[in-house]
């Protein structure tokens, strides 16, 4: 798994590694099962502080997209979100009604959305994602 | 929240009649790296003697583990590993007499990560202290600090006359020991791409006090940089959300700190406004030291003659 980070992205550094390995992961990049860097490994790959690294984990073991096994790692999971049924609902209108509020205000018109979500849509893996819903 | 690793506190110092610390105020918290930043002459090495107590302030007071900087014991500075500007070595030891020097005066001392460093470093046992360059030097000053497995690492611009190569051998050594030891550190630096990957915090000293004390995702949520342009008869922006805005060919470089949505709104009424993003390290670096005087508000006419072109 390749994980990229820009230092000089306006984005916060544990955020692009969280997304990385999301990404990764939707992709299918990477599989659940596969063994995460250790801290000191991926700090030193990508130069950056252990503790952003150490944060970023913290969000991905969270998020249920990283399982940390007592003395062995960091793994990834397709265990998912722990939040209720409600919640991940409630967070994906968000999730759309930020998207289409930034698109708006970047002049573009509603099937330039639909055109672009269908795009992104096609880059995920979703069958390989265990059904949730 | 722990008590802080270091504590300054309204520090005063005067050299004869100049003041190059007119009331420095900062704390780093255990674990926390802490980049001090500042121009040449800004006083970020005076505050960094001041702090070890090889100097005294003429007003305010620091502290290194809640203790006086003046009143540091040996046991206490034990716990500082301290990489200074000059790189004091004693001249008449080789690479190996200085690690067992320090294995010898530091309990902790890790020997094997001092020998692994100094071979990655390209640095044997055998070489004369007197022969090595600037760069070996600095090196060999940040292995023996880091070996020495610190409480809190002190380090005065530690990649100054280092090579590209070197930066980054010195990055992976800092990064080990805070991977090991999550010990603090506060250094002092000139490479802001160095410093945006690896600080927490980021101190800029400007006439001798912090104009920015805050954490890098702390700079990117709240300060934007855009271009402006007025429309015909737009009025340039002012607010105390306005860090800086400089003419520039036909329009305003405006730097902004915390700019609501309405105050962003405002001035897309008033001009055309693109390419608001948050700053690098070097643009707000340059933002907050790139004019004297007291105030960061202030028009500053920068490239005017470039207007000619």
């Amino acid at each position: 798994m390749l994980i990229h980070i820009d230092s000089r992205s306006p984005e916060p550094l544990f955020e692009q590694v969280v997304f990385a390995v999301k990404a990764a992961l939707a992709k299918g990049t990477a599989k659940p099962g596969d063994r995460l860097p250790s801290v000191r490994e991926l700090a030193r790959e990508l130069a950056i502080n252990p503790n952003t690294v150490v944060r970023a984990y913290e969000v991905l073991e969270r998020d249920g997209v990283v399982v940390r096994r007592q003395g062995a790692g960091c793994f990834l999971s397709d265990r998912g979100s722990d939040l209720a049924q409600g919640e991940k609902r409630r967070q994906l209108t968000d999730l759309a009604k930020r998207m289409v509020t930034e698109a708006y205000h970047l002049g573009f018109r509603p099937e330039d959305v639909k055109k672009a979500v269908a795009e992104a849509l096609d880059d995920v893996q979703f069958e390989t994602k265990r059904r949730q819903s | 929240m722990s008590s802080p690793v270091v504590t300054f506190d309204g520090v005063q110092r005067w050299f004869g009649k100049q003041p190059v610390l007119r009331g420095l105020s900062l704390s780093v918290q255990p674990g926390q790296v802490y980049a001090l930043l500042g121009r040449n002459g800004a006083g970020k090495s005076t505050a960094l003697r001041i702090l070890l107590g090889f100097l005294q302030p003429h007003a305010g007071r620091s502290s290194v583990f809640g203790i006086e900087s003046q009143q540091l014991g040996p046991a206490d500075r034990g716990r500082i590993g301290w990489v200074g500007e000059e790189h004091r070595l004693y001249p008449t030891m080789t690479v190996g007499g200085a690690v067992a020097f320090e294995a010898g005066t530091r309990p902790g001392f890790r020997r094997a990560f001092a020998d692994r460093a100094l071979q990655r470093c390209g640095l044997r046992t055998g070489q004369w202290i007197t022969r090595l360059s600037r760069g070996q030097r600095a090196q060999l000053c940040v292995v023996l600090a880091v070996a020495g497995n610190p409480d809190l690492l002190v380090c005065d611009d530690p990649a100054l006359g280092l090579d590209v190569v070197m930066r980054r051998e010195l990055l992976d050594a800092l990064i080990d020991l805070l991977a090991d030891t999550g010990c603090a550190v506060l250094f002092s630096s000139h490479f802001l791409t160095d410093v945006e990957r690896i600080a927490d915090r980021v101190g800029i000293l400007h006439d001798g006090a912090l104009v920015v004390d805050a954490t890098l995702d702390d700079v990117k949520r709240r300060v934007l940089r855009c271009l402006w342009t007025p429309r015909p008869g737009g009025a340039p922006p002012t607010g105390s959300h306005l860090l800086r805005s400089a003419v520039r060919r036909g329009g305003h470089e405006l730097t902004l700190l915390d700019a609501s949505p309405e105050q962003l709104a405002e001035l897309r009424a008033t001009g055309e406004l693109v390419a608001a993003a948050p700053p690098t390290l070097e643009e707000l670096f340059l933002d907050v030291t790139g004019t004297s005087g007291p105030g960061l508000l202030r028009e500053v006419e920068a490239e005017a003659v470039g207007g000619a072109r």
